[in-house]
């Protein structure tokens, strides 16, 4: 199981999970996972940022003299340790004595517990069920959800036997949940076929 | 997805028993694969409810997306779209629920008095569950055809039907006489009845043609042991090699006033020359034809038209409209063989009587035979079935008399007159009953229609005679959609006391050899008959 992270702050519905390597955040809309014992929670990933570690001092731009941005890093090695690479999480369902249910879990994430990349097989056992399509558009979010919608479900669909049918599938329940907001529809179909 | 499942069609979503219910289309069906008068089936909560198809329409959850309608080109966006922000509905018209109930188990089919609950499901309607409503072939059932695009069969139960006057409508060349010729043939076959038919065009005794000008074997060729052909022009049957039973010869003391009065309009007669008809032949008697066409412009006989009161314009009117009868060569002064004993003597027999008319189809001599042989018949009808209620005997074979053109007998202006009108009104009280038909329903009188036990129609598009046809049925905006797209030929909806509910059906195949054989009883029934005929022969 590929380790991704750590969580730094956790809420009812989202946490955020700091990378151990810089630049090392899981792609927008994937499925990630963080155990807080017997309960695992399962969240997709909506945002990403880097930034200086402490909120006070922004990076200043250091390439003046540097053929490639590459070269800055290498003649900066304490960049590495004075930036950090973060990622935001919505938490979409949780698994409970081997059951998983689309809907928040009981109680938010430890701070400090590890955050996991699901595996191919637990992405699929999860998009069984599109349950969770209903958590993703209802929230707002600093990012456009039809954005994240259509990552994640072009995300989930890699690992699918039929990619094709689950977004059919999928576009039919988003179809029925937008019923009223053709735009959105559109907007996501459009991005996810 | 096994084959049961994928029957389904979708779900009810709202309705009325009145008006029928709205059926929500699943995404896997395609509104392009629904078809106005099938049927289906809806699984209530209690009940099965066993409907059909009288609407198809579309729908779209928004309305935003009729007017930016999306990039159907993208297959994608098409599929997702489909079922879901656009959906077909269907309607439906349930009509009689089938299993479930203790009623409908006991006694089948019970007509419908709810509707199906929110959301229920429904589904094509298997084979058995048609079977279960429309009842398989057996003695009393006759196979007339398939419902659209099933392989059941759908028969009539021809004893019940015979028991009321039927009607067959349709226009020009959707298939009535096919559908005839198989009527005909499935009562002489399942129901005790005996048919007299006056066959305007002679395509029901030998053989007819089809459209395409192919021979098509009719009711004698089938059965010549239970057919009997008579003929009112013989040469015509000569030329076209009908071996006919009789020919028909009518003698002028055989012709009464009241036929006379029918033929009003065709012969262009005024009210007073019908009046002076009823006046001479009281005056003659029997004879009224015979010596009215004798008369000669004499002194004596202005005396005699002066004292019956009758002007000499009336007179003349009257002397132009006989002159067309007595033109007429089937008409003669004395009839040596009387047709109607002739006819009844056959009928006794169980042997069914066609009478044609070969060349003689203008319609004052179909009206003029037609009426004149019926009015007696009917009466001898009369006369026997009251004697069997005094004595105890066997009530006489049913009769069916089948009459093409009907609206020229049974118009509103006519029908209280003619016989026919009669009949259709007394209906089975004395054991006849009528065969109507006809391509302009409208023209016949709707008390007259009223009565008509089961009608059977092919396509039809004036207006005045869908409704006609229609009048007091239940759904009949409904089942107006379904009558007016029927295709024009081989195709007819079916309704009244002979099936439970209505029913379109693609007419069973007649003409090739396989549907003789199919109509042909099994060969040992036919030697049975045959054995049985000789029996009664030596008797």
């Amino acid at each position: 199981m590929q380790r991704v992270g750590e969580v730094i702050e956790a809420s009812t519905t989202e946490f955020v999970a700091q990378c151990y390597e810089l630049y090392q955040s899981p792609p927008l809309g994937s499925l990630v996972k963080t155990a807080d014992l017997p309960v695992e929670l399962y969240g997709v990933v909506y945002n990403a940022t880097t930034a200086s570690l402490e909120p006070g001092r922004r990076p200043i731009a250091r390439g003046k003299d540097e053929a490639t941005d590459e070269e800055i890093y290498r003649s900066n090695p304490q960049l590495l340790k004075l930036l950090r690479s973060e990622f935001s999480v919505l938490i979409v369902g949780h698994k409970q004595e081997d059951k998983l249910f689309h809907y928040l879990p009981p109680k938010p994430a430890r701070i400090h517990s590890f955050v996991y990349l699901c595996s191919p097989e637990e992405v699929k056992e999860f998009s069984q069920s599109f349950a969770f399509l209903n958590l993703l558009i209802g929230t707002h979010l600093p990012v456009p959800v039809e954005e994240l919608v259509a990552a994640c479900l072009r995300q989930m669909c890699q690992v699918q036997e039929d990619p094709h049918a689950f977004l059919v599938a999928a576009g039919k329940e988003l179809a029925i949940l937008l019923s009223g907001e053709l735009n959105r529809l559109k907007a996501i179909l459009g991005r996810i076929r | 997805m096994n084959e049961e499942s994928s029957k389904r069609l979708g779900i009810v979503v709202s309705g009325s028993l009145n008006k029928g219910v709205e059926v929500k289309l699943d995404s896997s069906a395609s509104v392009e694969d629904m078809a106005v008068g099938r049927y289906v089936t809806i699984e209530g909560e209690k009940r099965r409810f066993f409907g059909m198809i009288t609407d198809v329409s579309l729908g779209v959850i928004d309305q935003k997306l009729t007017l930016t309608p999306p990039d159907v080109a993208d297959p994608f966006v098409a599929e997702v779209l489909t079922g879901t922000s656009t959906y077909g509905t269907l309607h439906v018209l349930p009509m009689l629920t089938i299993g479930g109930e203790v009623a409908s188990l006991v006694e089948g089919p019970q007509p419908v008095k709810t509707v199906p609950s929110h959301f229920s499901e429904v589904n094509l309607a298997s084979q058995q569950d048609v079977e279960l409503v429309f009842g398989s072939e057996d003695e009393r059932k006759f196979y007339v055809g398939t419902p659209l695009d099933m392989e059941t069969k759908i028969c009539l139960d021809l004893p019940e039907l015979v028991k009321r006057s039927n009607g067959i409508f349709g226009k020009s060349g959707t298939g009535k006489t096919f559908l005839t010729r198989l009527l005909l043939i499935g009562m002489l076959q399942k129901s005790a009845a005996v048919n007299l038919v006056f066959d305007m065009h002679s395509e029901y005794g030998w053989e007819g043609r089809s459209e395409d000008r192919r021979k098509v074997k009719a009711l004698k060729q089938l059965f010549p042991s239970k057919v009997a052909v008579f003929t009112l022009d013989e040469e015509s049957s000569r030329r076209r090699r009908v071996s006919t039973d009789f020919t028909v010869r009518i003698g002028y003391d055989e012709i009464e006033p009241e036929d006379i009065a029918l033929l009003r309009q065709t012969l262009n007669l005024t009210e007073p020359a019908v009046e002076a008809v009823y006046q001479l032949s009281r005056r003659f008697g029997r004879n009224w034809l015979q010596n009215t066409l004798d008369l000669k412009d004499s002194e004596t006989n202005r005396e005699l038209l002066k004292e019956l009161s009758i002007h000499e314009s009336t007179y003349q009117n009257l002397q132009r409209g006989l002159g067309t009868i007595r033109r007429l060569p089937f008409l003669v002064p004395h009839a040596v063989d009387s047709p109607v004993r002739n006819i009844l003597d056959y009928l006794d027999r169980g042997i069914n009587v066609v009478l044609e008319f070969g060349r003689y189809t203008d319609i004052t001599a179909y009206i003029l035979v037609a009426n004149l042989l019926t009015r007696r018949i009917h009466a001898q009808y009369r006369e026997r079935t009251e004697k069997t209620l005094g004595e105890d005997i066997a009530p006489p074979h049913p009769l069916v008399i089948t009459i093409e053109e009907a609206h020229k007998f049974l118009n509103p202006e006519v029908a209280s007159q003619t016989i026919f009108g009669t009949i259709a009104r007394e209906m089975r009280k004395y054991n006849v009953t009528l065969l109507v038909i006809d391509q302009r329903p409208s023209g016949i009188d709707s008390e007259v229609m009223s009565q008509l036990g089961t009608k059977i129609t092919c396509l039809l598009d004036n207006e005045r005679d869908i409704d006609s046809v229609l009048a007091g049925v239940s759904g009949k905006s409904e089942l107006k959609s379904v009558l007016s797209r029927l295709e024009s030929r081989q195709q007819a909806l079916i309704f009244g006391h002979a099936v439970p509910m209505p029913v379109v059906v693609r007419t069973r195949e007649y003409g090739s050899a396989q549907s003789y054989a199919d109509l042909l009883p099994e060969e040992a029934e036919v030697k049975e008959q045959a054995e049985k005929d000789i029996e009664e022969l030596w008797r």
